[in-house]
């Protein structure tokens, strides 16, 4: 008997299980059925007869014979389709199964099934957590601090929608791949995102979620070796990522990236994001803007200090991004950059002047960026008053704890 | 598998365009709907009258209630439609992505619930 946990094969193989049994049964819910049908057989078995070589494999061939059950028992399908798909399951072959290539495929159309621009962005989050990666429908609901009925609802709708509009379970063609795979890639960026630095509630990370997107990010790029879009956001995500036990101190305050201890940063986490950002920025066309951020990421992991940081090249880095893609978060952040530059007037007249042109009225990072560069052209209360409304508009706790600690340094 | 293809736009606007953009859009639905019909995608189609020229019915307590006008104000409005056979959404979406009206306006693609279907 093998020392591995059954619970830790099934976390490991359900994506992939999955993904084959839903091109066998032909609809997505049958598939999980079918699935959670052999995960209850392997329960009951694998603790006496031990874990089988090929995990996978057993899991696909108990779950379509399963399938196969379940479908003849139905009454409400038609009869002939029933039939039909009873028939067409019992001659596919399980061999083929193990065909790495074969599953390779099956996996990405299951990602570019759950992410399907036709399924509003939270069905794609929580379809890509549930099916690709083997979440249970309560570990995702705590995640996004829904309820696990709403979120069970949530799943519900978006199966009914694949079946009932047909979204098909297949990788897109030539002409639709590059913007198909972007949309996975968004899906996978808000999952991080999400994980990195949440939208709302006290903790300022929920490691889980990253955790898992990187996961997404190594699959999707061992499934499109190639894609400089895809090995930009991995190198974006590992980069970020390689920061967090320096984030934040044990009490979950907030430490910016000026002050963080970099001995505790994760170097080889680094030396990864760094080898494939050069990959994606080598490849021909205008560059992923994931790619682009990715490179911004790595000249501040490998500074040896805030000071010591290539802010011009940095803030050359952003000012390409805001043409890729531009947006006033990223004029902030040009902005902040320009600052280490050309001095904090200069980039508080870029601010002002985003301010003026844009709405940003509800984001609490333009207030306090101005804030911050206030201070350091000791127009202190003019910073007081930038940081009290930063204070009003931030919806983290840490992040406001963090607010009124500046604050409070300027009496 | 079939889907309605229901093509919404702006009337006032569309009524406002001169009369040689509007002859233009009239030839471009003339060659789609050839090419869909035979693609043998295409089921049906109508243009609709604009909605002034709607009338609303209701049965309350077995009374029948005539009133003018749309069921319900919209920006956009709805102004004809296609039925289709497509082998999936992403077909589908593709032929009401060459609709020339969801250049200025919008399609919403809705898949038919056939009878006896769960």
């Amino acid at each position: 008997m093998r020392s591995i946990n059954i619970e830790d094969v099934f976390r490991a193989e359900a994506g992939r299980a999955l993904a084959t049994l839903i091109r066998l049964v032909g609809d997505f819910e049958y598939a999980e059925d079918a699935l959670q049908d052999a995960f209850a057989a392997a329960l009951a078995q694998w603790p006496v007869e031990g874990i089988p070589h090929n995990a996978r494999a057993w899991l696909v061939e108990v779950g379509r014979r399963k399938a196969i059950d379940r479908i003849r028992r139905q009454t409400s399908w038609q009869h002939k389709q029933r039939e039909l798909l009873t028939e067409a399951m019992i001659e596919a072959q399980a061999a083929e199964d193990a065909d790495e290539q074969i599953v390779a495929d099956d996996m990405l159309r299951l990602i570019f099934t759950c992410c399907h621009p036709a399924l509003n962005v939270e069905a794609q989050v929580a379809l890509t957590l549930r099916a690709v990666c083997g979440l249970a429908n309560g570990e995702i609901a705590r995640a996004f601090l829904v309820g696990e009925e709403t979120m069970a609802q949530r799943l519900v709708r978006a199966k009914a929608k694949i079946r009932a509009a047909r979204i098909p379970y297949e990788t897109p063609d030539a002409a639709m791949l590059d913007e198909r795979v972007d949309g996975v890639l968004a899906t996978i960026y808000l999952v991080f995102t999400e994980g990195y630095a949440p939208t709302a509630g006290g903790e300022l990370m929920r490691e889980d979620l990253s955790r898992e997107a990187i996961r997404l990010g190594r699959l999707l790029l061992q499934l499109m070796p190639q894609r400089a879009s895809v090995q930009g956001l991995l190198a974006l995500m590992l980069l970020h990522d390689a920061r967090r036990n320096a984030r934040a101190t044990p009490e979950g305050e907030i430490i910016r990236l000026e002050d963080q201890d970099r001995s505790l940063w994760n170097r080889v986490q680094i030396a990864e994001g760094a080898a494939l950002v050069e990959q994606a920025l080598q490849s021909p066309g205008a560059p992923s803007p994931y790619a682009v951020q990715a490179a911004i990421a790595a000249l501040h992991a490998q500074a040896d200090s805030w000071i010591e940081t290539d802010w011009r090249q940095i803030a050359g880095l952003y000012d390409v991004l805001l043409r890729l893609q531009p947006s006033p978060v990223i004029a902030l952040n040009h902005a902040a950059a320009i600052s280490m530059v050309d001095g904090p007037q200069a980039a508080l007249n870029l601010v002002d002047s985003l301010a003026a042109r844009e709405k940003l009225s509800g984001y609490h990072l333009l207030p306090a960026v101005r804030a911050d560069l206030l201070v350091k052209l000791k127009r202190n209360d003019e910073a007081k008053a930038a940081y009290r409304e930063a204070i009003a508009l931030a919806k983290l706790a840490p992040e406001r704890r963090w607010l009124e600690k500046r604050l409070k340094v300027l009496g | 598998m079939q889907y309605l293809l229901l093509i919404y736009s702006n009337e006032a606007e569309y009524a406002a365009r001169p009369q040689a953009e509007v002859a233009a859009t009239m030839s471009e639905y003339g060659q789609f709907t050839q090419s869909i019909i035979q693609n043998g995608n295409y089921k049906g189609g109508e243009r609709l009258r604009p909605v002034a020229m709607a009338t609303t019915v209701r049965v309350r307590n077995g009374k029948t209630l005539t009133t003018d006008g749309p069921f319900a104000e919209t920006r956009e409005q709805l102004g004809g439609y296609y039925l289709i056979d497509a082998k999936n959404l992403d077909e589908a979406t593709a032929i009401a992505a060459r609709i020339p009206g969801a250049r200025h306006g919008c399609v919403e693609v809705r898949p038919v619930w056939a009878m006896g279907e769960a």
